[in-house]
C-alpha cells in the first residue's frame, strides 16, 4: 500500500492508496446494486461503497420491533443521519439558504438499500408523452404554453428506447400489477394511458381495499379509468430472474418508512444482494464515506475515489469506472466537489452540473364519512387505487395555462395514528372537539392524493453552500428550490378534479388541499427530489448523455433520477430503474469493449 | 382461495426467509457465510423490549457480560444484572449517539493521549466491534461468540482485551474497552436505567445508594454502615421513606451500627 | 449582522465564581452590570433535588452538571511536533457550564497559595541558584505578595464559609491547623468538618511520624452559615456526592448558595442565559474595547456595549476569546515572544492506595474536601537541595464518597475483569482507602494555549489548541513526594499498597483534576505577563481578566481559594482606583 501525502502544513494526512479495480459505486442502494450485480457477473471486480451501515430483513426488520411508529416513521430510525450530512436550503436566488437541520418535506436513505428499503413500492413508468414533454408541448400548444424560465426539455431517450428496460426491472421487482396496453393493445382493468408494454406484469395486482373500492366506483362514475397501483409489495412469493425469493405482503399497514419483515417489500436486500454478497468479485464496504473522486490532471478521466472509512482513515481506491449511484443529492454533490462537469450558474445560465432540480407537487383531498369503516390500518405502500387521466399529456390543455398532471389516487398504506388522524376542515388543533372528531374519524376517512408533475426553471437548481459545512469539512449541497405558477394551476386544477371524485363518492365532509404558498421543507411531500445532472442529447444543457455517461469525464456514469431534466407525475423509482438498465446494456456491449464517450 | 392454499403460501414465503444471507461486510476479507439464517427466534429471555439491540447482538453481549463480571457465590453477575439491556438503553438514547461530545472530523488517529478519535459513535462502535468479532468466531471456530463453549469465550474475549485478534471496522481494544466500561456503569448504575437488577451490583459492594444523612455515623470509626439500599426508583415509587430534604430513611441491614 | 444595545456600565463575560462576586459588588455601587452566560439558569431548587441528583451515572459519567463539547471543545496534543485533535468527549478536566460553572460541581476545596508560591523565582534562585530547574522553564514571580493578598483571601473564606482550622494566626503558629500556611488575620469562619476513619488513620501514622495534620479547607459548610450578601449555606451531612455533583442541602458553596440570592434581587443587574460571546470588539486603535458580540438562543447576534469589561468565563475560555478578539500579542513558542497562551500548566496528582483485610471505612459517606492533610512536602516547605525538582504538594486522606461505578480499587496484579476482579471489589470496597497528592506543575516555553488551525466550534470558530506535557521536574517530584506518602502508608499497616506516582506523557483521557492554569498571566513585566497585578489588561485598560488563568504557574493546592483572592484584590483596584480614574493601573 502506497502511501501518498495529501496536505502540507502542521500535521500531515494520509490517504492509503489500494490496489485498482475495475468498478466502484459510490453508494449500495436501488442502482448500486443491480449495477454491481451485473458487471461482477460479467468477470468485472467490483467494490460497493456505503456510508452507511449493513441492514437487512433478519436481524434488523424484525416483529416486533419493526412496527414502531415512532421510531420509524417520526426519528427516521432508516434514513440519513443528518448531524454528519445535510443539506441547505433556500427558495430563491438572494435568500439565505439555511441547513436542513431535521427531515420533513423528503427522507433520503442511509445504509445498504438506501432508500429503496423504507420507500413504498409505487413503480411506474413514464409516460412517452414525459421523455419528449418539451417537443410535444411545443407542437401541441405552442411556446406560450410554457414559462419563459421554464427549463423543460426531453430526455434524449425515448419511451421506446427504455421499454425493454422497465421490462427487465419489473420483473427483477417483482412488479404486481394488470398491464393496460400490452403491445398497443388497451387492456380492460389497467392503465389505458401507459405506453405500450411486451408483456403483462410479473405479478398480479394487489387486492382492493374499501377505500379503494369506494373510491374506484366514484371515479368509474365520473368517466375516469380506475386501476391498482402497479406495486413493488408483493401479492405472492416471488422468486426473480436473480433467483432472490419475496415473500408475500400481509397488509400489515407499516410500509412505507419501514423495513418488511416479510421480505415481500422489493428492495435491494430482498432482489439482488442475496446473490450479489455470493459473487467472488463482489467486495462491499459499509462505513465508508466517499468525499471525492480523483481525475487525472486535464480532468478528462476519474482514476480513484477517495473515501473515509470507519476508523476515520483516508483511502484512495483506484478503479477504471466509477458509478455514482449515491442518490440524487450526494451524485450532485460529488461531482461539483470533484470537478465533474461544468456547475450551473442560474444568473448566466450556463453550465449544467446542478441545473434542472426538480420535485413533486403534491396535493391533497380528505373525504370524511359517516356510514363507513375503512379499516385504515390495514395496507400496504403501494395498496392504492388510481386513475391516470388528468396525468401528463392525457387531457387537454388548451387554455389552461400549465402543462402536465399527475396520478390521481386513494391509497390504503396503513394509518398509524401518530401521523394519520384526520379530522374535517374547521375542527380546532386540539382540546375536547378535536379528540372527539379523531375518535370519530379515524376509520372513517381517506385521502386523495394528486401527485402533480413539476417542471424546472432556470431558478431552481443545486448548487455548494458558502457557509456551511459536513463533519467532514466539505460544503454542503445548497438547494434553492420554489414551485412556480405553472404548478398551482395545475396542482389546482386537479386536485379540484379529485374533490368531484371524493363527493361522487358520498363524503359528507371533503376538504380541499391543493399545492399552494411557497414551497416549505418542513412537512412531508415525497422523496422524489429530480434532476441536477440531466440527462439528454445536448452537453450545453445536460450533465450526463442518454447512457447517464458523464459528458466530461466518460469513465463515470451518474445514475439515479439526477438524471431527469424534470420530474413527471409518477413515482420516480421504476423509471430509474430502466434507466439503469439502459445504462447497463451500453456499458456491457459497448462501453466495456471500447471505454469512451458512448454520444 | 382455500385455507390450504393460504397456509402454503404463508409457509412457503416464511421459507423464504430461511434463505442463506451472507451477513460480512468486512473489507479485504474473503466473506464468510453464515449458513441457514433461521426465522427469527422468540425472544424467550427478553421481557423488556430491547430497543436498538438485535437479538443476535443481545446474545453476543449476554455472554460477554457473563465473563467480565461473572455469576458466582458472592451473587449475581453482570448478566443477570440486566446490563445487557442497560447497554441497550444506553445506546438508543444521547450516549449512543454522541449527543454532548464533539463529533466534527477529520479524524486521524491520535495518540492515545488524544483519547476517543473514532468517527463511530458509541452506537456504531458496538455494532462494528460485535459484528467483526462473531466473523472472527465464524472464520475461527465455526459458529457465532454466543454458541462457543465458555473456555472459547474467554479465549476470545482475552484476545480482544490485548488486541491480538484484530478487526476490521474498529479496533479492538477500543471496542472491549467500552464494553468494559459500560459493563460496570450497568453494574453499578442506579437500576432506573435498566442495569444493577434487584440492587446485585450495590448488595456486593455494599452501596447505599442515593444516600442518606451521615453526619451522625461518619465518626464511628471501623463500625461498618449496612443498610438496605435506595435507588432513585424507590424514592419516586414512595416505596422508600424520606427525611424532609429527600434523603432516604434507611433499613438497617443489622442493628450493630447503632442510632 | 448583530443589533447593537444600548450600552451599560459592565459586563461579566461569564456568569461563574469570579462573574458573580463582581457583579454583586458593582451592581451595589450603583453600576448598571449584565451577566452574559453561554449555559442556562440552575439552582439548587429544583435542578440539585433528591432523589435525582444522587444518579453516578448521570453526572459523574455522562458529565451533566458539564460543558457541552457537541458545541465547543479544544484540541489538544503533547508538544508542537503532533497534529492536535478535538478532545470529543471530557476526561482530565471537566469545565463547567450553566450559571455558576465549575464552582457548581467542584469539590469545594479552599487553600491559600503559600507566600513561597507567589515568588517561586526569586526565591528558587535564591536558595538553590538557577540549576534547579530546567533552562525551558518559564517559572515567574507573580507581581503580587501573599500579604497584599491576605485581605482579599479572608473576605473570600468569610464570603464562602469555608469550614478549617487555623495555623499560623498572625504570625502565631496554632497548634492542629497548618503550620505553613501564611499568616492569617482571621480564624476560619467555621470549624472544620468531622473526621472519618481514614483521616484518622492517616494523622495517627503521620504523626507519629513528625509531621502535623490538620483538617483540609474546605467550602462544604459544617454548619449552617450566613455570610456578608446574607446568603445562609446548609450544613453539610457527609452524603458522598459532592464532587461532580451539585448540593442538595446548598450546604456546598457555590455562586448558587452564596452570591447569586442577593445579586438576583440587585435591580442593577441583568443576567442572560444561553448567550454565547463570540468576541470583544475594540476601537480602532486597539487600546479600549467597546462591546462584546454575542449569539443568543435564538441564534440572533447581539453587540453589547459597555465601559468595563470582565473576562470571567474560565481559564481556557478566558484565553481563547482574547486571540478571537486580538486583544494581546499571541504566545509563539517557536520566538518566545508575545503573551496570550502563554504559561499554560496544569496539576501533577498521585496517590497510594491502602488495602486492609479487617479495616471498614463505610466509605460511602463523605463530603469535597473531607480530610486531613499535610503540608510538608508542599511548596518549599522542604530543602530541594540535590533532588532536581522544585515545587511538592499538600498530601491528604478522607472520603469524598466512593460511588461503585468510579470507586472500586484493587490490589495490583488484579485482573481487570472475571471472577476475581469481582471478589477483590467485594472484598475491598469498603476496605480501601487512598492518600492523594496535589503535586505542583511549573511553566514551561513549550507548554501553550493558541488556536487550532482545523477544527472550528458550532459557531465557526476556531477551537482553542492545547499544547502540554509534564517535564522531568513534574515527574520526579512526584515520584519523590509518592514515596513519602507510601512511608506514611507503610506506618499505618496496610495489608496491600498500591504506589502509583504520576509518569508518563500527560494524557487528556482519565480524569485528573480540573485544575488548569495560565494563559493570560499577571505580573510586573508586561513583556511576560498579559494582565498586571490587578488583573486589567496590560494593551487594553478597561478589560480586566479573572480566574486561574492568572497563575504564572501552578502550586501544590487546589486553585480557588487563590482565584476568590484575585477576584477581590480586582474587585479593590476597581472601586477604589479605576472607577475614580479609567486607565493604566500601572
Amino acid at each position: 500500500m502506497r502511501r501518498r501525502t495529501l496536505r502540507e502544513g502542521q500535521g500531515e494526512r494520509m490517504a492509503t492508496k489500494l490496489k485498482s479495480v475495475d468498478v466502484v459505486t459510490v453508494g449500495v442502494g436501488l442502482t448500486g446494486t443491480i449495477l454491481a450485480k451485473e458487471l461482477a457477473d460479467a468477470g468485472l471486480k467490483v467494490v460497493g461503497l456505503e456510508r452507511g451501515g449493513w441492514r437487512d430483513t433478519h436481524p434488523d426488520f424484525e416483529m416486533p420491533y419493526v412496527h414502531d411508529e415512532l421510531r420509524y416513521a417520526r426519528r427516521h430510525e432508516l434514513m440519513q443521519d443528518l448531524s454528519r450530512d445535510t443539506l441547505t436550503f433556500r427558495n430563491a436566488v438572494g435568500d439565505t439558504a439555511l441547513p436542513m437541520r431535521q427531515m420533513g418535506s423528503f427522507l433520503p436513505g442511509e445504509g445498504v438499500g438506501g432508500a429503496a428499503v423504507h420507500w413504498n413500492g409505487v413503480t411506474w413508468r413514464f409516460l412517452p408523452w414525459d421523455f419528449e414533454t418539451r417537443s410535444r408541448t411545443l407542437a401541441r400548444y405552442g411556446a406560450g404554453q410554457l414559462s419563459e424560465d421554464c427549463t423543460s426539455q426531453d430526455w434524449g431517450v425515448t419511451y421506446d428506447n427504455l421499454e425493454p428496460h422497465f421490462d427487465r426491472f419489473e420483473h427483477l421487482y417483482g412488479i404486481c400489477g394488470k398491464a393496460g396496453n400490452l403491445k398497443g393493445q388497451i387492456q380492460p382493468g389497467g392503465n389505458p394511458f401507459e405506453g405500450p408494454r411486451a408483456r403483462e406484469y410479473p405479478n398480479p395486482p394487489m387486492k382492493t381495499s374499501h377505500v379503494g373500492a369506494v373510491y374506484g366506483k366514484a371515479a368509474k362514475e365520473l368517466g375516469y379509468h380506475p386501476f391498482p397501483a402497479p406495486s413493488a409489495n408483493m401479492t405472492r412469493p416471488y422468486t426473480n430472474p436473480y433467483g432472490a425469493t419475496l415473500g408475500a405482503c400481509v397488509y400489515c399497514g407499516y410500509c412505507e418508512r419501514f423495513g418488511c419483515e416479510m421480505g415481500a417489500k422489493a428492495s435491494p436486500q430482498t432482489t439482488v444482494l442475496p446473490v450479489l454478497m455470493k459473487n467472488p468479485n463482489y467486495e462491499l464496504r459499509t462505513l465508508a464515506r466517499v468525499i471525492r473522486v480523483n481525475l487525472d490532471s486535464e480532468k478528462k478521466r476519474a482514476v480513484s475515489v477517495t473515501y473515509v472509512d470507519s476508523r476515520g482513515r483516508e483511502i484512495e481506491q483506484p478503479a477504471d469506472l466509477v458509478l455514482l449511484t449515491s442518490y440524487v443529492f450526494s451524485n450532485v454533490r460529488l461531482m461539483l466537489l470533484s470537478g465533474i462537469g461544468k456547475p450551473y450558474d442560474p444568473v448566466t445560465n450556463t453550465g449544467v452540473v446542478g441545473r434542472n432540480y426538480a420535485y413533486q407537487t403534491t396535493g391533497n383531498v380528505a373525504a370524511f364519512f359517516e356510514d363507513r369503516i375503512f379499516n385504515q390500518f390495514m395496507g400496504a405502500g403501494a395498496l392504492s387505487m388510481m386513475i391516470d387521466d388528468l396525468d401528463g399529456d392525457n387531457f387537454d390543455h388548451s387554455g389552461l395555462g400549465f402543462i402536465g398532471g399527475g396520478w390521481v389516487g386513494a391509497a390504503s398504506s396503513g394509518a398509524r395514528p401518530i401521523d394519520f388522524h384526520p379530522v374535517p376542515p374547521g375542527t380546532p388543533r386540539w382540546g375536547g372537539e378535536w379528540k372527539k372528531a379523531v375518535a370519530k374519524y379515524y376509520n372513517r376517512a381517506f385521502g386523495i392524493t394528486t401527485h402533480g408533475a413539476c417542471q424546472s426553471y432556470r431558478g431552481n437548481y443545486l448548487d455548494l453552500d458558502p457557509t456551511y459545512r459536513d463533519a467532514y469539512g466539505l460544503p454542503l449541497l445548497r438547494m434553492t428550490f420554489d414551485f412556480r405558477q405553472n404548478e398551482y394551476r395545475m396542482s389546482d386544477y386537479i386536485t379540484k378534479k379529485a374533490a368531484e371524485i371524493a363527493k361522487a363518492a358520498g363524503a359528507s365532509r371533503v376538504s380541499v388541499s391543493p399545492r399552494t404558498g411557497k414551497y416549505s421543507i418542513v412537512p412531508y411531500q415525497s422523496t422524489h427530489n429530480t434532476g441536477g445532472a440531466a440527462m439528454g442529447a445536448d452537453p450545453k444543457t445536460s450533465a450526463v448523455n442518454k447512457y447517464l455517461q458523464s459528458w466530461d469525464v466518460p469513465n463515470v456514469f451518474v445514475i439515479g433520477a439526477s438524471a431527469f431534466p424534470q420530474n413527471g407525475g409518477y413515482n420516480p423509482t421504476g423509471t430509474v430503474g430502466a434507466l439503469t438498465f439502459h445504462a447497463l446494456e451500453a456499458i456491457k456491449a459497448r462501453y466495456l469493449k471500447q471505454p469512451e464517450p458512448l454520444a | 382461495m382455500s385455507e390450504t392454499k393460504n397456509r402454503r403460501e404463508f409457509l412457503k414465503s416464511a421459507a423464504a426467509l430461511g434463505a442463506a444471507i451472507p451477513a460480512s461486510t468486512l473489507a479485504a476479507e474473503p466473506k464468510a457465510e453464515h449458513g441457514a439464517h433461521k426465522a427469527p427466534a422468540r425472544a424467550a429471555a427478553a421481557s423488556r423490549p430491547y430497543m436498538f439491540l438485535s437479538q443476535a447482538e443481545v446474545a453476543f453481549l449476554d455472554a460477554a457480560v457473563s465473563h467480565l463480571i461473572p455469576k458466582d457465590e458472592l451473587g449475581p453477575g453482570a448478566k443477570e444484572a440486566g446490563v445487557t439491556y442497560f447497554i441497550d438503553q444506553q445506546l438508543f438514547g444521547g450516549y449512543g449517539t454522541m449527543a454532548k461530545k464533539y463529533t466534527q472530523g477529520p479524524w486521524p488517529e491520535g495518540t492515545p493521549q488524544q483519547g476517543y478519535q473514532s468517527p463511530l459513535t458509541p452506537s456504531g462502535v458496538y455494532r462494528a466491534g460485535i459484528r467483526d468479532t462473531n466473523a472472527y468466531c465464524q472464520k475461527t471456530y465455526g459458529k457465532t461468540f454466543d454458541a462457543l463453549s465458555r473456555q472459547q469465550q474467554e479465549e476470545v474475549l482475552k484476545g480482544l482485551d490485548g488486541g491480538k485478534i484484530e478487526l476490521e471496522q474498529v479496533r479492538s481494544p477500543f471496542f472491549f474497552n467500552m464494553l468494559l466500561n459500560n459493563t460496570i456503569e450497568g453494574f453499578f448504575a442506579d437500576p432506573v436505567y435498566g442495569g444493577n437488577r434487584d440492587k446485585a451490583g450495590w448488595k456486593l459492594v455494599g452501596f447505599p445508594g442515593v444516600a442518606a444523612v451521615y453526619t451522625p455515623f461518619i465518626e464511628k470509626h471501623n463500625v461498618p454502615y449496612r443498610a438496605q439500599p435506595v435507588s432513585i426508583g424507590d424514592i419516586t415509587g414512595k416505596i422508600a421513606q424520606v427525611d424532609e430534604h429527600g434523603h432516604a430513611i434507611h433499613v438497617m441491614l443489622d442493628d450493630k451500627t447503632g442510632a | 449582522m448583530a443589533t447593537k444595545l444600548k450600552s451599560v456600565d459592565v459586563v461579566t463575560i461569564g456568569v461563574g465564581l469570579t462573574g458573580t462576586i463582581l457583579a454583586q459588588e458593582l451592581a451595589s455601587t450603583g453600576l448598571k452590570v449584565v451577566g452574559i452566560e453561554r449555559g442556562r439558569w440552575r439552582d439548587t431548587d429544583p435542578d440539585f433535588a433528591m432523589p435525582g441528583v444522587h444518579d453516578e451515572l448521570k453526572y459523574v459519567r455522562h458529565k451533566e452538571l458539564m460543558q457541552d463539547l457537541s458545541k465547543e471543545t479544544i484540541t489538544f496534543r503533547n508538544n508542537a511536533a503532533e497534529l492536535a485533535l478535538p478532545m470529543r468527549q471530557l476526561g482530565s478536566f471537566l469545565p463547567g457550564e450553566g450559571v455558576g460553572g465549575a464552582a457548581v460541581h467542584w469539590g469545594g476545596l479552599t487553600w491559600r497559595f503559600l507566600p513561597w508560591d507567589f515568588e517561586t523565582k526569586t526565591k528558587t534562585l535564591e536558595r538553590y541558584g538557577p540549576k534547579q530547574v530546567s533552562e525551558e522553564c518559564t517559572m515567574q514571580d507573580w507581581g503580587v505578595s501573599y500579604e497584599e493578598l491576605e485581605p482579599h483571601f479572608n473576605r473570600f473564606e468569610y464570603l464562602y464559609g469555608v469550614s478549617g482550622k487555623a495555623g499560623n494566626l498572625n504570625g502565631r503558629i496554632v497548634p492542629g491547623g497548618n503550620p505553613f500556611e501564611g499568616a492569617r488575620s482571621q480564624e476560619y469562619p467555621n470549624p472544620p468538618l468531622k473526621t472519618t476513619y481514614a483521616s484518622a488513620l492517616f494523622a495517627r501514622a503521620a504523626q507519629s511520624m513528625g509531621y502535623k495534620p490538620f483538617p483540609v479547607p474546605t467550602s462544604a459548610n459544617s454548619r449552617a452559615y450566613r455570610n456578608e450578601y446574607g446568603a445562609t449555606i446548609g450544613a453539610c451531612v457527609y452524603c458522598g456526592y459532592c464532587q461532580f455533583f451539585a448540593c442538595e442541602m446548598g450546604a456546598k458553596a457555590s455562586p448558587q448558595t452564596t452570591v447569586l440570592p442577593a445579586l438576583m434581587k440587585n435591580p442593577n443587574y441583568e443576567l442572560r442565559t444561553l448567550c454565547n460571546v463570540v468576541r470583544i470588539n475594540l476601537d480602532s486603535e486597539k487600546k479600549r474595547a467597546v462591546s462584546v458580540t454575542y449569539v443568543d438562543s435564538r441564534g440572533r447576534e447581539f453587540e453589547q456595549p459597555a465601559e468595563l469589561i470582565l473576562l470571567t468565563s474560565y481559564v481556557l475560555n478566558n484565553t481563547r476569546l482574547m486571540l478571537l478578539s486580538g486583544i494581546g500579542k499571541p504566545y509563539d513558542p517557536t520566538t518566545g515572544t508575545g503573551v496570550v497562551g502563554r504559561n499554560y500548566a496544569y496539576q501533577t496528582p498521585s496517590s497510594v492506595t491502602l488495602f486492609f483485610e479487617d479495616k471498614n471505612f463505610n466509605s460511602f459517606m463523605g463530603a469535597g474536601g473531607l480530610g486531613l492533610a499535610i503540608d510538608e512536602f508542599n511548596g518549599d516547605n522542604f530543602d530541594h537541595s540535590g533532588l532536581g525538582f522544585i515545587g511538592g504538594g499538600f498530601m491528604q486522606a478522607g472520603s469524598n464518597g466512593a460511588r461503585p461505578i468510579e470507586f472500586h480499587p484493587v490490589p495490583q496484579g488484579t485482573p481487570r475483569w472475571g471472577s476475581e476482579f469481582k471478589k477483590a471489589v467485594a472484598k475491598y470496597y469498603n476496605r480501601a482507602f487512598s492518600i492523594t497528592i496535589q503535586g505542583a506543575c511549573q511553566s514551561y516555553r513549550g507548554n501553550y494555549l493558541d488556536l487550532d488551525p482545523t477544527y472550528r466550534d458550532a459557531y465557526g470558530l476556531p477551537l482553542l489548541r492545547m499544547t502540554f506535557d509534564r517535564r522531568e521536574n513534574e515527574t520526579k517530584m512526584s515520584e519523590w513526594l509518592t514515596n513519602k506518602a507510601a512511608e506514611i502508608a507503610k506506618a499505618i499497616g496496610p495489608s496491600k499498597m498500591n504506589v502509583n506516582p504520576r509518569r508518563g506523557k500527560y494524557t487528556i483521557v482519565p480524569y485528573q483534576s480540573t485544575h488548569n492554569t495560565g494563559g493570560t498571566v499577571m505580573g510586573a513585566d508586561p513583556n511576560s505577563s498579559v494582565v498586571n497585578k490587578y488583573l486589567q489588561s496590560w494593551d487594553v485598560h478597561n478589560l480586566f481578566v479573572i480566574g486561574a488563568g492568572n497563575f504564572p504557574q501552578n502550586g501544590g493546592y487546589n486553585p480557588t481559594g487563590t482565584v476568590g483572592a484575585l477576584t477581590y484584590q480586582a474587585l479593590e483596584a476597581i472601586k477604589t482606583k479605576y472607577l475614580k480614574k479609567p486607565g493604566a493601573l500601572v
